[in-house]
């Protein structure tokens, strides 16, 4: 059974998988880091976002050993060790951008890509377009949206 | 300090763990040394199961063990009930045939459970379940509620003539007719309401522990309704007495009722974990979820309006078939009538109505409660039809709907179709949406979209709805097997601070902020200091979930009736400690006073002094600062209002933009305007995504085609305007909050108001109506067939 080492959070493992085992499970079960979640299988709901070597992915469509070498951040790196929420973080639970908070970690991981992608400036239509890869069942993406708007400014320092 | 009573957009309290990805939900908990269960269901939609060899699988890698139906039959498990028995016209029972937790003798839809295989991971389950052989006979399947109707059809269930569960009706038909017979006009719609898959993004899951030593279960189940799935199961199928037996939900991540019914897999891992003596754990993937999670809606029907020559509603006459699936789900018989019938007054004052409805047995996924359970249908087809009668007679839709308001005076109102709504200002509801949504400026959008080559339409729809269900005795006359109560229990502890016990489950709807923001306003103990606990039946007494709007209205009325106990006890207690007479204290702001003095004492003293009696009225008083309440309501709740859609359609593709959507609804006392918003926003989500975007398809087969996310379309981010909401609230009279609901009122408001919209967008056309989903497919060809052509569907 192959190793796969791999930093995530800021801390390096090393971890035996399958061949088959998806990040997704590796970050779930082998690392008990559950907050990541999986909300399909064909790969269109995004619950499962993370970002890997700092750019969003979807970690049920990526294989574990496809992780080997690489620096992931999921939900639960994402706060500073003291508590102090991340921007977007903070936006989210301002504009209550969050209901059954089954969505949100993937939701939160893919807006701060997004984010990161415009420092220029975001539109409306282009926070929707960006969001095609996340399903939320409950807000119907109005807050969630706000939320987003509002952390750009935040995440870009102009606040 | 900033306010956080009622009426206090307070930031939500469950947000802190699921923005740090700390939720706790079903497939994040794991028990020591647990097994994984992979249910191996039919790929077929009806066939007779002549054997099961699972020696292949038994012997894989990893398995423990492989169970079927025969060895469940064999242990006398019961079948999965059905809470609710309707009555036939002629005042038999519906047929209520067995509905196995595994499948015996027959598959009757694809997803059908068939075996489970319990191994030491998922894929190794996974992977033996492929090995199990089942010797099928296919039999003709009936997909379609018309092709289980039709003459010589199979029977999904082989004691069900005709696959007709049971054919109700409520009104006088004899005096409907005679009202139809000499009116004015009549107007007639043929319209359906499109079956649609819930989608909740937490896959259903199950974790089955039993303990050896003590002979308990333990079931974490992503469950609305932890208590009633102890009771169901417990009574009805395993066979567990309720002492032994908890039930844990923990977060759920939306449920929109799909996670409201016992469902097979929560009874195969109870009683999986028994047999294999190791805790069983399941967890859905999405594509068994298509085909194994209750689906909603699926009706067809005829609706006729008589009329006068001015538009009044004299009568209404609806005959409506609606979808059962292959069996009975827990609410299912329910929905489509005492859920529907009894809507379909809406806000008119229509003095005669009758509706019958024939519920159909199909091969197809049992039919269940999805947002509005009952209501959308009702609406839709409400909705649509004052639509036609307006586009029939030249009458203006918006007028025709004032002329036949009921009044705001004429409150309590007594329906035809049995429900008395306690209070409405439909009027004003209509009024402020109209000015909301801009209704006057919109023919100037439509000539400015026209000339950028675009369609543009606005629909409205009036309406309201029926929940925060359900007084126990009138239901239970109806058919329910169950009371509909809700309870809390209010703890008070030694130092003043507060635990919230409650029967109701939130699955998104913020209960850990609103219920506390409750105690702030009648304990007046800081928001900071209030926990609430639900979702386990080991520690909250008993309760029948959350579903049906009725969390707020019925739960948190039972919250405040044990909160007045707690004053009623804490005011023996102060008059005692004050040396004053109870008649003479009086609590405000977290403080008990002796009237017309300066004498009082804290909450806290009180508290402090009920758990340390020395100085109490121990002959008269027991100690502790403990009150439970099971509150049974009076009557359903009516919330409702005024939903107002605006599309764009491109004529070159047909493809629908909702480009804006204004909803003003009536929900009663508002305990936090920002969770309410949030609450219609969803709802109103979702009702577009039955509108335009959403169906579960069957082939004629009874294959699903529609059976994952790449086919069935949920809406996106993008699909979507911003949602504007707002409320203008009329109190409930029966309850101490006044508060009526809002959980489900976007769900069911919105789709007649876009589906109006589209047919506006399209009046160079002549389009009367359209069934839903409205796809760019539906419309292109509609344009593309020319202008004057009618079209029905």
């Amino acid at each position: 059974m192959p190793q796969v080492t791999l930093t995530v959070n800021g801390k390096q493992h090393t971890v035996e998988v399958e061949n088959r085992t998806l990040l997704v499970e590796l970050l779930r079960e082998k690392l008990a880091l559950t907050g990541t979640h999986v909300g399909c299988d064909t790969s269109q709901c995004g619950a499962c976002v993370v970002h890997v070597d700092g750019v969003s992915a979807k970690s049920c469509t990526m294989l574990a050993v496809q992780a080997a070498g690489t620096s992931v951040l999921t939900i639960e790196g994402l706060a500073k060790p003291d508590g102090t929420l991340h921007p977007m973080q903070e936006m989210f639970r301002e504009h209550h951008a969050l209901q059954c908070g089954f969505c949100t970690p993937g939701m939160v991981m893919s807006a701060i890509d997004l984010v990161n992608s415009h420092p220029a400036g975001i539109t409306e239509q282009e926070i929707r377009d960006g969001l095609e890869g996340n399903l939320c069942r409950c807000t119907g993406y109005h807050n969630i949206v706000k939320a987003i708007a509002a952390a750009h400014p935040l995440m870009h320092g102009k606040a | 300090m900033p306010f956080e009573g009622i009426g206090a957009s307070v930031r939500r309290k469950e947000d802190a763990r699921f923005l740090n990805g700390r939720g706790h939900y079903t497939d994040d908990i794991n028990r020591p040394g647990q097994l994984f269960a992979y249910v191996k269901r039919s790929d077929r939609p009806h066939a007779k199961i002549n054997g099961i060899d699972s020696s292949a699988a038994a012997k894989a890698p990893g398995v423990a063990a492989v169970f079927t139906g025969a060895d469940m039959a064999a242990e006398s498990i019961g079948g999965l009930p059905c809470g609710w028995q309707i009555h036939n016209k002629d005042g038999s029972p519906m047929a209520e045939p067995p509905h196995p937790v595994m499948a015996v003798g027959k598959v009757r839809h694809v997803g059908d459970p068939v075996a489970v295989v319990i191994a030491e991971t998922k894929q190794q389950a996974k992977d033996a379940a492929e090995l199990i052989a089942v010797d099928y006979t296919d039999l003709p399947g009936v997909a379609t509620m018309a092709a289980a109707l039709a003459p010589g059809a199979a029977t999904v269930h082989d004691d069900v003539p005709g696959n007709v569960c049971y054919d109700w009706h409520i009104g006088d038909k004899a005096i409907v007719d005679g009202v139809f017979a000499s009116a004015h006009k009549v107007v007639r719609l043929d319209l359906t309401n499109n079956r649609l898959i819930p989608n909740a993004m937490e896959p259903r899951a199950a974790i089955g522990d039993y303990d050896v030593n003590s002979g308990e279960y333990t079931l974490y189940t992503t469950s609305q309704n932890p208590h009633v799935i102890r009771l169901l199961m417990g009574a009805f199928v395993l066979h567990i007495p309720e002492n032994k037996l908890r039930v844990v939900a923990p977060d759920v991540g939306g449920g929109f009722g799909s996670k409201i019914y016992h469902y097979a897999e929560e009874a195969i891992v109870t009683w999986a974990s028994a047999k294999v003596r190791r805790p069983v754990k399941w967890t859905a993937e999405r594509t068994e979820s298509f085909m194994s999670d209750a689906h909603g809606r699926d009706h067809v029907s005829t609706a006729e309006m008589a009329i006068d020559a001015q538009g009044t509603f004299l009568g209404l006459r609806v005959s409506t078939q609606a979808n059962m699936g292959a069996y009975l789900s827990t609410f299912a018989p329910c929905v489509p009538t005492y859920l529907y019938a009894t809507l379909l007054a809406g806000t008119y004052k229509t003095p005669v109505i009758y509706c019958e409805v024939k519920a159909v047995f199909t091969n197809t996924v049992p039919v269940d409660a999805y947002r509005g359970a009952g209501r959308p249908e009702a609406t839709f087809l409400l909705e649509r039809l004052v639509d036609a009668v307006a586009h029939d007679t030249g009458i203006d839709r918006v007028e025709l709907r004032r002329r036949n308001f009921i009044p705001a005076d004429a409150f309590p109102y007594q329906t035809p179709v049995a429900l008395q709504y306690d209070s409405g200002d439909y009027q004003t509801t209509l009024a402020v949406a109209l000015k909301n949504g801009d209704w006057a400026g919109f023919e100037t959008r439509r000539a400015a979209a026209k000339a950028h080559g675009k369609l543009r339409g606005i629909g409205i729809s009036t309406y309201l709805e029926a929940c925060g269900i359900a007084p126990s005795a009138v239901v239970g006359s109806l058919g329910a097997r169950a009371g509909l109560y809700e309870v809390a229990n209010i703890r008070v502890h030694p130092t003043g601070s507060v635990t919230v016990f409650t029967g109701s489950h939130s699955h998104g709807q913020g209960h850990e902020t609103t219920f506390a923001q409750l105690v702030v306003d009648q304990l007046g103990v800081p928001l900071d200091q209030v926990e609430v606990v639900h979702g386990d039946t080991a520690k909250i007494p008993f309760g029948m979930g959350t579903y049906g709007s009725r969390s707020l209205a019925v739960g948190g009325t039972a919250m405040v009736k044990a909160m007045d106990k707690i004053i009623a006890k804490g005011k023996k207690i102060a008059a005692h400690l004050m040396e004053a007479s109870v008649e003479d204290i009086e609590f405000a702001n977290n403080t008990f006073t002796v009237a017309g003095t300066d004498k009082s004492k804290t909450l806290t003293d009180i508290s402090l002094a009920a758990y340390v009696p020395h100085n109490y009225p121990i002959e008269e008083l027991e100690p502790g600062l403990d009150e439970t309440a099971f509150y049974d309501p009076k009557n359903f709740t009516f919330p409702g209002g005024c939903h107002i859609a605006e599309v764009e359609i491109d004529p070159d593709t047909g493809m629908v933009a909702v480009v804006n959507f204004t909803a003003v609804d009536d929900v009663g006392r508002v305990v936090n305007p920002m969770i309410v918003e949030g609450q219609v926003q969803g709802g109103i989500a979702q009702g577009i995504g039955q509108a335009l975007l959403e169906a579960a398809v069957y082939d004629a087969s009874g294959q699903l085609i529609s059976g994952s996310m790449m086919d069935y379309t949920m809406p996106r981010a993008d699909n979507l305007p911003n949602i504007h909401v707002a409320t203008e609230n009329t109190m409930c009279t029966h309850n101490p909050l006044g508060s009526k609901g809002c959980g489900e009122v976007g769900a069911i408001g919105s789709p007649p108001a876009v589906i109006n919209a589209i047919i506006d967008a399209l009046r160079d056309y002549d389009v009367r109506h359209m069934n839903m989903p409205a796809t760019g497919e539906k419309i292109w060809s509609i344009i593309n067939a020319g202008p004057s052509k009618l079209a029905a569907d």
